[in-house]
């Protein structure tokens, strides 16, 4: 193996605990979209481009914005419950 | 059980689990070691068979054509699940809180100048890029599935860039729904096309064109468009679905 992949992999070890130990789930997402990022990375550099490309859009783009979108949803949906509690 | 004891019965599960995975990392095959024989065999004949230079996407949509069929329309069965499971409740909260509507209002962040400004400037690109990757499929990396999720995320940079209308007015035209669904049908059309030909389900019939050309490589280049329009329809409707009762309640402000 290369410098190169090594170093791919060694980033990738080091950001998916990152993932795992930031508590905030808000913070939490923007971790995951750059450990998606790392992975697109690895995989480019593993000579599997078509990998990268999905992994890009799915990983570091889609699954994030997705979880962003239903959190939004859960908080609006706290909120609207504390207020009818409130009244 | 105390956390004592969790802690000690989570150690043990875990001290078992990571032996296992050692046990298994000590066997693996060393990098770019490759037994089987497919991979050599369709390196080798797939440019001359089939005209692709990508040879993934010659796999993708052509050599498993059936599988990737199977894979599309778990996206397509996705998005109707998340049409099913959102659409009573929004329904039912038209009908009796529409008064708490007026709580959220005040909550919108204004939109800075630096983020409309980059996220106008970078749309028309997303657009091009995206139909770029789905149409080149056949020649380079990317494809119908890539270059779908790259289109849908245009409606919400527009989204991001605080025009609400124009995300309402694109996510809902009936353009999106019909992109979707033709999309997924599509697939299955260019499969009992084949059938019309005395082929098998989803063989290539389509002349195959020069290798490198937009135009070549039969049903991989036209497969690859449809995945690219079911994608782009269903992740739209996705974001829709989830954004609309906000983007809804913005525009009433508005207004």
């Amino acid at each position: 193996m290369t410098v190169l992949q090594w170093m791919s992999l060694l980033l990738v070890a080091a950001a998916a605990p990152g993932v795992v130990l930031s508590r905030d789930p808000k913070s939490q997402v923007v971790a995951l979209s750059f450990y998606g990022i790392l992975c697109a990375l690895m995989f480019f550099i593993f000579q599997a481009p078509d990998v990268a490309l999905s992994q890009i859009t799915i990983g570091a783009v889609m699954l994030p914005l997705m979880i962003l979108l239903a959190l939004t949803k859960m908080r609006r949906h706290n909120l609207r419950q504390q207020r009818k509690e409130q009244k | 059980m105390s956390a004592r004891t969790r802690t000690s019965v989570f150690l043990i599960a875990a001290a078992a689990l990571a032996c296992i995975f050692v046990d298994g990392l000590l066997d693996l095959p060393p990098l770019g070691d490759y037994r089987g024989p497919y991979g050599y065999v369709v390196t080798q004949v797939a440019v001359y068979e089939r005209h692709a230079t990508d040879i993934v996407n010659a796999i993708n949509y052509d050599y498993r054509a059936f599988d990737t069929l199977g894979e599309e329309f778990i996206l397509f069965a996705s998005v109707v699940g998340v049409f099913l499971l959102f659409r009573p409740e929004e329904k039912s909260k038209k009908a009796n809180h529409k008064g708490d509507d007026a709580d959220f209002d005040g909550e919108r962040l204004p939109v800075s100048d630096a983020l409309r400004v980059s996220t106008e400037a970078i749309m028309g690109v997303m657009i091009v890029f995206g139909v770029y990757i789905a149409t080149h499929g056949q020649l380079t990396p990317g494809g119908g599935f890539q270059g779908g999720v790259v289109l849908a995320t245009t409606p919400i940079l527009v989204y991001l860039a605080g025009d609400a209308m124009s995300f309402e007015r694109i996510t809902d035209s009936r353009l999106v729904k019909i992109a979707e669904c033709a999309g997924a049908a599509g697939y299955g059309v260019i499969g009992i096309c084949a059938l019309l030909f005395g082929a098998h389900f989803l063989t290539n019939v389509v002349p195959l064109g020069t290798t490198g050309d937009l135009f070549s490589s039969g049903t991989i280049a036209i497969i690859s468009a449809t995945v690219g329009l079911e994608v782009t329809g269903g992740f739209v409707q996705l974001t829709r679905i989830v954004l609309r009762e906000i983007v809804e309640q913005q525009l009433r402000g508005k207004s």
